[in-house]
């Protein structure tokens, strides 16, 4: 057993199952957006902003953006441990790919509310 | 036929360097790869190479051969020479002892980590444990691993993390004893593999399968050992 404290969740299969279930949530929400763009003939603001007024597409819109950060942290964790070899500068850019995480969730809230 | 051979003797090498050797071929044979590195070393007995059955079964000339790993004993010249040229390396990614002999203390380590016995707790019987002809079909493509570690050192995730992660050949013993109805140790062995590096640095590159010379199939079994952890604990 090997420990570690860095990763998503406490053991490999939840990260395991976590980055494939934030894959399916990513997936369904691109080709959802992809067939609403496309779908939609002559685009404006007014049907945009329509549809981010929407409950639903701001709780699956939060979804995605969580899915986001879950399934970059597992990625990036796994590319760093990998190749970063030295323990304080592989924390070092975890905790910046954290903060970044943490920024991006917190901005793309205050913007799918303040629409 | 022009031989590269990977030279490195630490004693008196600061670097290791690669050897050109031309090598005549006998007319209408086709040698092993074993046959020829003999050949060299008649000429220049400093040659290390480790082998010892020559028939594929013991596992000790596992070595890098035009850029794969494969055992010298049971690979033909015509199958891999390219343009009249045998490139011989060490197994990558574990240290060189000498030559093409390299240091398996790692591998061997991540061997002894799965428990590669049988556990079972329950009394002897008399004669001996037996098992239905449908549990044991579970363990073929499984027990004829012969650990030449060909597999795990062609595996980035095992180059990158040999201490953490253990290997598609670990692995593949991992699942043969987790695959034995004869074993009650399922529990604790998983509880040992349940961590984001020993089984899950898997990334399914399959270079594993691509080299295996016995032909088996550790990402299959490391597939295996993923739904297991995950029947237990979703």
């Amino acid at each position: 057993m090997v420990k570690s404290v860095t990763n998503l969740g406490r053991t490999g299969a939840y990260d395991w199952l976590m980055q494939r279930v934030s894959a399916v949530v990513l997936a369904l929400y691109t080709l959802f957006l992809t067939g609403f763009v496309l779908g939609s003939s002559d685009l404006d603001y007014a049907q945009w902003a329509g549809l981010f007024d929407q409950m639903w597409m701001r709780i699956f819109s939060l979804l995605a953006l969580i899915s986001l950060g879950i399934h970059s942290w597992v990625g990036l964790w796994t590319v760093t441990t990998d190749y970063i070899k030295p323990t304080a500068l592989r924390f070092v850019i975890q905790a910046g790919c954290g903060l970044i995480m943490f920024i991006y969730l917190v901005w793309g809230v205050e913007i799918l509310w303040g629409l | 036929m022009l031989v590269s051979l990977y030279r490195y003797n630490p004693e008196t090498d600061n670097v290791p360097y690669m050897q050109d050797v031309e090598v005549e071929l006998p007319e209408g044979k086709d040698l092993m790869v074993l046959d020829v590195l003999h050949m060299i070393k008649e000429d220049d007995v400093s040659v290390a190479f480790r082998r010892s059955c020559r028939e594929g079964v013991c596992g000790s000339d596992g070595m890098n051969i035009n850029g794969m790993n494969r055992l010298a004993c049971v690979t033909p010249v015509s199958e891999v020479v390219k343009n009249n040229k045998l490139v011989l390396r060490p197994l990558p990614g574990l240290p060189v002892v000498r030559d093409l002999v390299v240091d398996m203390s790692i591998f061997y380590q991540q061997y002894e980590r799965i428990q590669p016995y049988l556990i079972n707790d329950n009394p002897e019987p008399a004669i001996e444990r037996l098992q239905s002809p449908e549990d044991r079909e579970k363990l073929d493509g499984l027990y004829e691993c012969i650990l030449c570690a060909c597999c795990s050192t062609a595996c980035p995730s095992f180059w990158w993390n040999p201490d953490k992660f253990v290997g598609p050949a670990g692995l593949l013993q991992a699942y043969r004893f987790l695959a034995d109805s004869r074993d009650t140790a399922t529990a604790e062995r998983l509880d040992n593999l349940d961590d984001p590096f020993s089984v899950f640095r898997c990334r399914g590159i399959m270079n594993c399968v691509s080299v295996c010379p016995k032909g088996l199939n550790p990402t299959r079994a490391i597939g295996h050992i993923r739904t297991m952890l995950m029947q237990r604990t979703t």
